[in-house]
């Protein structure tokens, strides 16, 4: 019998979406925007996400080594700064290595790579590139560097100098800039989301309203709560699902235009690619929630006539 | 089978429906209760599907205090009792044949018993060849054919008809209540709320009359007295 049911109220469901075509439509075309904002509240929040990432990674230290300084001691040096819980790498660059660097950077202004024949010897010195784990921690390791820690101690000496405090105004912003965009954008997430699923709510509240006769003829005709619900329940389903795919269709187009004007002023990101690459998940994300939106609202709005004595 | 037991009945605006109501159904009986506007019928009818609570006093159907029957056992309860209105009430979104069948599958009838049951009761109400038709596509006459047929599709232990010929015209008047009296002759009990005189006088069955709420007449093969 609860097959037979299900069965039933599933091909209800589909009998009535079909039929009730106009209003299916407009619940389906309202769902697509919601969805579509929802939607785009994810795709922006990975593209600032990836864009602060980027930035991030920008932020290093590079701790300058003395000339003259053996290898075995800025090994020593590098392995004591991999021991810090802080630091996530530190990239080894020889004099040979700078010097090579230095000159591909300035490949095309030939009067620097003039002088810097002239000079001869090599002018530059070793370095060690460290990346934080969060770009709050550069001030500890900072401080490690300056020889307050106990580990560290014998080894200034070939430290010929640490560019931190050249850059600390700008770590300081860029970490209070990337904290704020965060907060920000899960709060405009968040606000984006309740709008939409209050616009879903009424629009199928509405189409269930135009329904509330027929609610009332099948209970007077004996349908169970159950019985009369599910039909409204599997319209709800379908209109998100719809709406789901549709929005779908629409992002590809749109992130597609989008990749040209984001690579106009910031370069990190392809949305396209990023699309792409997790359709699979922005496609479960936006047809599920959907769906649920769907179910729910259809849920709450029959229960209104329902629950008549 | 039914009793109203001294059923009274205010609204919460204050509006006093039914007052003080007393009287009983057997099996089988065909009575109409006939009444101006605003006299109580269409109350009476809603304390007997559950639709509302009497203020005091209890209504009854087949021992059973509908007031005190659960929620959720309240459709098993509407199964037993077919009922058809003035206007209709059919589900506009479905065929003549579906809306017959949904009275079954509410029921939980299997797809056997509906594809036997529903073209033969279209068939007893003369339907058969509007049986996929929208109730937008069928006449007042044949809509209130449909109701019927889906009333008594489930074989039900009473038939309420709230004013069914209310919307038809004479020709059609005299063939709904030539189905109603068939129903009533294989022993179904039927209530026939309406203001049509000729409807009564033609039955020549027990009427009750009603006036502000109270029943002033209750004759065994009455006329119609108003």
């Amino acid at each position: 019998m609860l097959w037979v049911n299900t069965k039933r109220i599933i091909k209800a469901g589909f009998i009535n979406f079909w039929r009730n075509g106009s209003v299916s439509l407009s619940a389906v075309f309202v769902m697509v925007v919601a969805l579509f904002m929802i939607g785009s509240t994810f795709l922006l929040t990975a593209f600032l996400g990836t864009a602060l990432k980027d930035l991030e990674n920008k932020i290093d230290i590079n701790i300058y080594i003395a000339v003259g300084t053996k290898e075995s001691e800025i090994m020593d040096l590098k392995q004591r700064l991999e021991g810090l819980p802080e630091v996530e790498t530190v990239l080894y660059v020889t004099r040979e290595q700078a010097l090579e660097n230095f000159r591909e950077l300035h490949k095309d202004d030939h009067r620097i790579i003039q002088a810097l024949d002239e000079v001869g010897d090599n002018p530059l010195t070793a370095i060690l590139n460290v990346k934080a784990e969060e770009p709050s921690q550069y001030e500890g390791i900072s401080n490690f560097l300056q020889g307050k820690s106990a580990l560290v101690s014998g080894a200034s000496s070939i430290i010929s100098k640490v560019n931190y405090n050249d850059n600390k105004i700008a770590i300081d912003r860029l970490s209070r800039l990337i904290e704020g965009v965060k907060k920000l954008g899960s709060i405009i997430t968040a606000l984006l989301i309740g709008i939409s699923v209050l616009i879903t709510f009424n629009t199928v509240r509405l189409a269930i309203f135009i329904a509330r006769d027929e609610i009332s003829v099948m209970r007077l005709v004996g349908g169970g709560n159950h019985y009369i619900r599910g039909p409204f329940l599997v319209e709800g389903v379908i209109y998100g699902l719809v709406a789901g795919l549709l929005t779908m269709i629409l992002f590809y187009p749109v992130t597609y235009w989008l990749k040209n004007v984001t690579q106009g002023f910031y370069g990190g990101i392809d949305l396209l690619q990023y699309f792409v690459a997790n359709f699979v998940d922005i496609f479960l994300i936006t047809v599920l929630t959907g769906m649920v939106l769907g179910a729910v609202s259809s849920y709450l709005a029959v229960r209104k006539y329902l629950s008549v004595h | 089978m039914i009793y109203f037991d001294n059923v009274s009945k205010v609204y919460p605006d204050g509006t006093s429906a039914l007052d003080g109501v007393t009287f009983s159904v057997d099996q089988g009986e065909f009575i109409s209760i006939v009444g101006h506007s605003g006299a109580g019928k269409t109350t009476l009818i809603k304390l007997l599907l559950g639709e509302e609570h009497p203020t005091s006093g209890s209504v009854s159907f087949d021992s059973v205090d509908i007031q005190k029957v659960r929620a959720k056992d309240m459709p098993t309860l509407r199964r037993r009792i077919g009922v058809i209105f003035q206007n209709f009430r059919l589900l506009p979104t479905k065929t003549a044949y579906e809306n017959v069948a949904f009275a079954m599958e509410a029921a939980g009838k299997t797809d056997e018993e509906i594809a036997s049951d529903v073209p033969h009761v279209l068939e007893l109400v003369d339907l058969s060849k509007k049986m996929w038709n929208f109730p937008r596509q069928l006449s007042g006459g044949e809509l209130q054919r449909v109701a019927i047929a889906r009333a008594i599709v489930n074989h039900p232990d009473l038939i309420i008809a709230d004013e069914p010929t209310g919307n038809l015209d004479p020709v059609n008047t005299y063939e709904i209540i030539q189905i109603l009296k068939k129903i009533n002759d294989i022993g179904t009990t039927v209530i026939l709320t309406t203001h049509n005189k000729g409807v009564v006088e033609a039955l020549g069955k027990r009427v009750i009359t009603m006036d502000h709420g109270k029943v002033v007449r209750d004759d065994a093969t009455g006329k119609y007295a108003l």
